[in-house]
């Protein structure tokens, strides 16, 4: 059932992205979790869990339904049905996190729980040029200023753009690669676009590394019942994902044992 | 002594009598089998008609406090890209004994009849007849199962098109005499009776003003549904002789009891996948055979109609 939430504060990300902060907490919420946010007479669309306490979540602007949300202001409200579905799950004390696009939406929630817990987080952000890069300060402000001590929290942002604005010029799985020689992490966290993943579910395997990827899909009912959510089979395929396995409540992310 | 679960429906022979309901999880051949693995009597596929149907648009389902509501608009790829599914989902399901219940839909008698020779093609066990669906009116008019005549003029249809295949006719439970219909689609041939489907019903958000489903009107599924479809097939069993895939708010094995107690001789489950998983339905069929030790029934048969 859907809960009301107040916007209590937005904050401008980029050219197209702002975070919606609301006025009271989603309890039981994890990283990598999404909610389904409707707006009555607009529609009804997933969003990752981008802070919990209290709930934020990171909107894009590309449509109809995004863009709706990008109209709201302070004191206005969303309609929310979750957490749903299964998110992150630490495993280690050494994370890599690789976001894409709009892919980094979840990713700061989960440096922050990583880091609270005393683990390292090395951040790797993809995107086509500077002004589509996200949340790399936020990631920077979260950093510990002593980065050499492998016993306090730290974390280290590599940024890769098409065109190289900012950052390295290249794809994010070059960043990755430095992030991998530099310090080999316990496991990989990645959400963005699907060409970016199965390039990455590639490259952890060379490595041997365990990984946990976000993967995205058209849903509908959200509540694992209507099968709208399955991804075809080349992408199944390409990332190793189990027949029939369901975005919107066996995943979205993938990857996570037990 | 261990309960016996096997189920005979029409010339079926089923490990259990839980069956996946249409609409739940039925839209894929990887779906079906996933379903059937986790411990399925059979399994029935999403309802499909004459043409591809993208659907209503989100909100499509919601939970509430005792269900779910849905109008999903029968989404479906129609009956030729269909066909080829059920073809794969048969042969991936042959190795596990776990027979196919397809599941169409139409707007008109004729459509009925063409869909179903078409789905017949691909030889599933048993076709179902969806003549129920709630969420689709403005398109359809009234559901076909509200009368004895529409419910008999389709049942013909179907039933000449699909050769040797048995049909089960699928029922609304909005009926003022459900006996009533279920005796019309019997006379008219059909092989069996599935009762029931959603109720038509509505959620209003207090604070918003406005209906939550984008389609304004869906169909209630899951535990309020379980007295009205207990009630349904209790008429039904005393109105007519044919096997009944009672569904319907089951939720557990106690529940699966009760509607075999009210004259089904299968059991159908689709709700209880969004509480319990895709293990719901074996799970639920696990359930039954520890009742049924408990209360010393050694097979359904020992059960079924007992509360007539
Ligand atoms: C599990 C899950 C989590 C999600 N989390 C977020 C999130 O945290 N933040 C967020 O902004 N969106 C997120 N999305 C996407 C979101 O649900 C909508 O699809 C998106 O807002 C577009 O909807 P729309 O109606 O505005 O535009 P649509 O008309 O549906 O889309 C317009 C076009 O943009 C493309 N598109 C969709 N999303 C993006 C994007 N973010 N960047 C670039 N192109 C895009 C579509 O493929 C389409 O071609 C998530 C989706 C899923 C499945
Ligand atoms: C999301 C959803 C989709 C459904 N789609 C169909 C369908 O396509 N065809 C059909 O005959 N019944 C459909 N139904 C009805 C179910 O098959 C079943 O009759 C009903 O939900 C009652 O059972 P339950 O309480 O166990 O869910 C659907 C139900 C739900 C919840």
């Amino acid at each position: 059932m859907h809960q009301t939430f107040t916007v209590t504060d937005i904050r401008t990300e980029n050219y197209r992205t702002k975070t919606f902060i609301f006025d009271k907490p989603l309890p039981g919420a994890q990283p990598g979790q999404y909610v389904m946010a409707w707006l009555p007479d607009v529609g009804e669309k997933p969003f990752s869990i981008a802070g919990a306490d209290p709930l934020a979540l990171m909107v894009v602007a590309v449509g109809p339904f995004s863009g709706a949300l990008h109209r709201l202001n302070v004191g206005d409200r969303v309609w929310v049905r979750g957490p749903l579905g299964r998110g992150f799950a630490l495993r280690g004390r050494h994370h890599l996190l690789v976001g894409g696009g709009y892919g980094v939406a979840p990713l700061l929630f989960l440096a922050r729980t990583g880091l609270a817990a005393g683990h390292s987080v090395d951040v790797c952000i993809g995107a086509r040029t500077a002004e589509d890069v996200l949340l790399a300060g936020a990631f920077e402000k979260e950093a510990v200023s002593d980065q050499r001590s492998a016993l306090s929290p730290f974390i280290v942002v590599r940024v890769t753009t098409d065109d190289g604005s900012m950052g390295e010029k290249g794809l994010v799985t070059q960043a990755v690669e430095a992030a991998i020689a530099a310090h080999r992490p316990d496991c990989v966290y990645a959400c963005g676009p699907v060409p970016m993943l199965t390039a990455l579910a590639r490259l952890c395997q060379e490595h041997g590394l365990p990984h946990q990827f976000s993967w995205e899909a058209h849903l509908r009912c959200g509540l694992g019942i209507c099968g709208s959510c399955e991804l075809d089979a080349q992408t199944r395929q390409a990332a190793n994902l189990p027949a029939g396995w369901l975005v919107c409540k066996d995943g979205p992310v993938h990857g996570v044992e037990g | 002594m261990k309960p016996d679960l096997t189920c005979e429906f029409l010339s079926l022979r089923l490990r259990n009598p839980m069956v996946l309901a249409s609409g739940i999880l039925g839209t894929s051949a990887d779906l079906l089998e996933r379903v059937a693995r986790a411990g399925a009597g059979a399994v029935t596929a999403k309802s499909c008609g004459p043409t591809p149907r993208a659907g209503h648009p989100n909100p499509v389902a919601v939970d509430w406090e005792h269900g779910l509501i849905n109008a999903i608009g029968l989404t479906n790829p129609g009956a030729e890209e269909e066909a080829r599914m059920l073809a794969e989902a048969r042969a991936r399901l042959a190795p596990l004994g776990v027979p196919l219940i397809a599941s169409i839909f139409a707007g008109t008698v004729k459509e009925f009849g063409d869909v179903a020779r078409i789905i017949a093609a691909a030889r599933p066990h048993c076709i179902e007849v969806n003549i129920s669906c709630p969420n689709v009116a403005d398109e359809f008019g009234t559901p076909f199962a509200a009368s004895c005549e529409s419910a008999a003029a389709v049942t013909e249809a179907v039933k000449r098109n699909v050769g040797d295949i048995p049909i089960s006719v699928k029922l609304a439970p909005n009926v003022p005499s459900i006996g009533r219909i279920a005796a019309a689609a019997v006379e008219a041939g059909a092989d069996a009776i599935t009762a029931v489907n959603t109720m038509p019903g509505m959620l209003i958000d207090a604070e918003a003003g406005r209906p939550v489903l984008s389609n304004r009107m869906g169909g209630v599924s899951g535990p309020a549904l379980k007295p009205i479809a207990l009630r349904c097939v209790y008429e039904i069993a005393r109105a007519v002789r044919v096997p009944i895939i009672g569904t319907g708010g089951i939720t557990t094995g106690r529940d699966a009891a009760e509607m075999l107690m009210a004259g089904a001789t299968a059991v159908g489950v689709g709700s209880a996948v969004w509480t319990r998983g895709v293990k719901a339905v074996g799970d639920i069929a696990a359930e039954l055979a520890a009742f049924m030790a408990q209360e010393g029934y050694r097979t359904l048969a020992a059960m079924r109609g007992l509360a007539l």
